[in-house]
């Protein structure tokens, strides 16, 4: 069954990055915050909230239909995948995610979530969960 | 591996950036390389207000690269002790470095009017400040400066307080709304300089030598972070949790270190801010512990339902120079204290000094109401303190310009010298634990109780009756090694993970490969290369008094004798060679 991200407890977040430094590390082989998929934000300081940026994978992906391209194609069990070799960084796709979930990297290639996880592996605060869909 | 020096000069706003491989190889970064670049850059025998004082950042090699590893060093010639200045402070700056990709950052002159400094990857601007130079608090000031900079989500933001911009010879340098670089005055030497402020970003990605091996590394040492009892500590109830723990061994430092037990303890403890007060826990960039505790501090501000909430973050040391050192029965009302203090941009622990000395010489009939402009001063006096820290930042006369000097200046002028409770002219850290600690704060290289844990060994020493000498050689070991863990830099709280071996191990993931004998011959060779400086401005162990008031009140250990502390001293230089 696939599996995908989910901000199962936004609360309890105690904004330390692991999750970020952990997507970019595994994922983009980087010590880096702009290669994580995930985002981790104060609005205003971090007197206010903390809010997470993640891919809502979505089954009907917004991002896919935007791309004039097919760089991105629905992946199973929601969100999507990327070709690099078809994307030529039009960032149409960043304007259709409305949680804003795609950023662009140094090379301006779109870093785009692949739900494998490994975000929640670090997040010493159950934050983040990977949770099975039903969807296949 | 990375040697990265951005120089900034204020005078003209130029800068420049120069590889220090030199200094990287040989002192590894953060306090190792700071000592030099301060040993290169402070002209000897300088006012601290002296343009030509630099104030120096570093981080370190394993800087963000490993959990924890989240502290930047700053470095500057102290207006408070005239030596060295060293201060630490978490955040996201050391992150905000590592990405904009400068190790260290050295910045000297005086700028023509206020300004502050926005730095974001290779471009690095002055601008100007006037419009939020006098503000009163130092959150306002970090809300406007979040508006108009870039770089969200990514960036620190330092600033100076109106204490700053004053010149309170113990203003600190607030980071992230609830980080600091709080001792030693490094904020007043920020307003001498006319720098309100420094936010700093960056977008750099990393890339390690070995990726397969660094990330078996972060994971060995991500797992002991969360799960050894690290986490328990400084998570759960924090560094407060120590209030009950040193009242019930006499250790705790009350009134001005009239009592080292404090009969209110309970309703200030770190049980009663949990459960009434604490709000939520955050961290400082990279690190999965979260220590830092936020409490809600909710008051009434007129008649019928108005209130106002103010957030404040509170751990033990602030808890004793507000609380336990001033008499406060109520954790509500050291809030209250923390958050005046933060707003100007005070360093509490001085601060909490400096009000404890003259709240005795009141009691005293030594200073009078003509010299504190009519206040009275009786401990637990919430409304009085509130008062009184207003007017040392607005030094209105000769007595209040006096308190914003210290305890060591105020007390030269006015007397009570030996209950003017201070080590090396720095207030103290909140421990009466026994001569470890008060030795370990007089030749600490910063006079913090974080040098060498003096406390700690005090605490070994009522278990294992350790003799003098073996005090002395577990305080020197302590100096050394923590030379190297500064030098990298991490968190102290997380020193039990990064020991001996995983330092060496994490080195090497970084490409740097140093023996345990090795690093440990640079931890004193850097310590020696403060004591240069130190010397140099001064600074003589001999010549640092020790009021009698260390010496009348009971500690942990029982009474401290003068003789032991004389004695160790002289076991001290004698082993170092200092
Ligand atoms: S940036 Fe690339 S992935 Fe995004 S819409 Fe354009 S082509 Fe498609
Ligand atoms: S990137 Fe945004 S639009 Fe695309 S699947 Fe994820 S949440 Fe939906
Ligand atoms: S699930 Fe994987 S790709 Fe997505 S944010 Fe987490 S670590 Fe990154
Ligand atoms: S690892 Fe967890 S606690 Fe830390 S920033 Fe990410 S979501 Fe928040």
């Amino acid at each position: 069954m696939p599996a995908k991200i989910k901000v199962a407890n936004p609360n309890r977040c105690i904004n330390c990055y692991s999750c970020m430094l952990a997507c970019s590390r595994t994922n983009a082989n980087s010590v880096s915050l702009i290669d994580s998929a995930i985002d981790v934000r104060t609005s205003g300081g971090i007197e206010s909230g903390i809010g997470i940026i993640v891919c809502r994978s979505c089954i009907d992906p917004p991002c896919a239909r935007a791309c004039p391209t097919g760089a991105l194609t629905p992946r199973n069990g929601g969100g999507v995948v990327l070709d690099k070799d078809l994307c030529d960084s039009c960032k149409l796709c960043a304007d259709a995610c409305l949680p804003r979930a795609i950023h662009f990297d140094r090379a301006d290639m779109p870093v785009i979530c692949t739900h494998c996880g490994v975000c929640a592996k670090f997040c010493s605060h159950d934050v983040l969960e990977l949770v099975k869909t039903e969807v296949m | 591996m990375w040697s990265n020096v951005l120089y900034i000069d204020l005078e003209t706003g130029e800068h420049h950036t120069r590889d220090r491989s030199d200094l990287f190889d040989k002192y590894l970064g953060g306090t190792g390389v700071a000592t030099q670049l301060l040993l290169e850059e402070c002209p000897a025998g300088i006012d601290a207000f002296s343009p030509e004082n630099p104030v120096i950042f570093s981080i370190g090699p394993l800087t963000t690269i490993f959990p924890c590893v989240s502290k930047v060093v700053s470095m500057f010639k102290s207006p408070m002790t005239g030596e060295m200045g060293e201060s630490h402070a978490g955040g996201r700056l050391a992150m905000a470095m590592r990405f904009a990709g400068y190790d260290s950052i050295v910045i000297k002159g005086r700028a023509a009017k206020p300004s502050y400094l926005s730095i974001h990857d290779d471009e690095v601007k002055l601008k100007d400040a006037t419009s939020i130079w006098n503000l009163s608090s130092v959150e306002v000031t970090g809300k406007i400066l979040r508006e108009v900079e870039p770089g969200k989500g990514r960036r620190s933001i330092m600033r100076i307080g109106k204490a700053g911009v004053n010149q309170v010879r113990y203003a600190n340098v607030n980071v992230d709304t609830y980080r600091h670089f709080g001792r030693l005055g490094m904020g007043a030497v920020f307003g001498s300089k006319n720098l309100k402020a420094i936010v700093i970003s960056g977008t750099e990605e990393v890339e390690l030598p070995d990726m397969p091996a660094y990330k078996k590394m972060y994971s060995k040492l991500y797992g002991e972070v969360v799960d050894t009892e690290v986490m328990d500590k400084y998570h759960d109830l924090g560094t407060a949790a120590n209030i009950n723990v040193l009242n019930r061994l006499k250790g705790l430092p009350t009134k001005n270190l009239k009592q080292s037990h404090f009969e209110n303890a309970e309703s200030i403890s770190g049980e009663y801010f949990a459960d009434n007060l604490l709000l939520r826990k955050i961290a400082c960039s990279n690190c999965p512990i979260g220590c830092i505790h936020i409490a809600m501090l909710k008051t009434q501000f007129q008649k019928g339902h108005e209130f106002e909430v103010s957030h404040i973050s509170y751990d033990y040391e602030l808890i004793y120079s507000l609380g336990t050192n001033l008499g406060i029965t109520m954790g509500e009302d050291v809030l209250r204290l923390i958050d005046r203090c933060e707003q100007h941009g005070l360093d509490i622990m001085s601060t909490g000094g400096v009000l404890a000395w003259a709240t005795e010489m009141y009691e005293r009939d030594l200073i009078t109401p003509p010299d504190t402009l009519g206040l009275s001063l009786r401990w637990g006096d919430t409304d009085n303190y509130l008062k009184m820290i207003d007017r040392i930042v607005e030094m209105p006369n000769k007595f209040y310009q006096a308190m914003a000097k210290g305890t060591a200046v105020a007390a030269a002028e006015y007397g009570g010298e030996d209950f003017a409770i201070n080590l090396g002219r720095l207030e103290i850290a909140g421990y009466h634990t026994g001569p470890a600690s008060i030795v370990g704060q007089i030749v600490g290289v910063r006079h913090s109780h974080l040098d060498n844990g003096g406390y700690s060994i005090d605490q070994k020493a009522s278990s294992q009756q350790l003799s003098e000498e073996q005090m002395v050689d577990k305080l020197i070991y302590e100096d050394y090694w923590r030379m190297v863990n500064n030098s990298l830099v991490c968190c102290l709280f997380a020193r039990g993970v990064y020991g001996e071996q995983n330092m060496v191990d994490a080195l090497e993931c970084v490409g740097i490969k140093k023996t345990r004998d090795e690093l440990e011959a640079i931890g004193r060779e850097i310590f020696l290369a403060k004591y240069k400086f130190k010397e140099r401005e001064g600074f003589d162990i001999d010549k640092v008094s020790v009021p009698a008031r260390f010496f009348e009140t009971v500690s942990q250990l029982g009474m401290v004798k003068k003789d032991t502390v004389d004695n160790m001293l002289k076991l001290y230089r004698k082993k170092t060679g200092i």
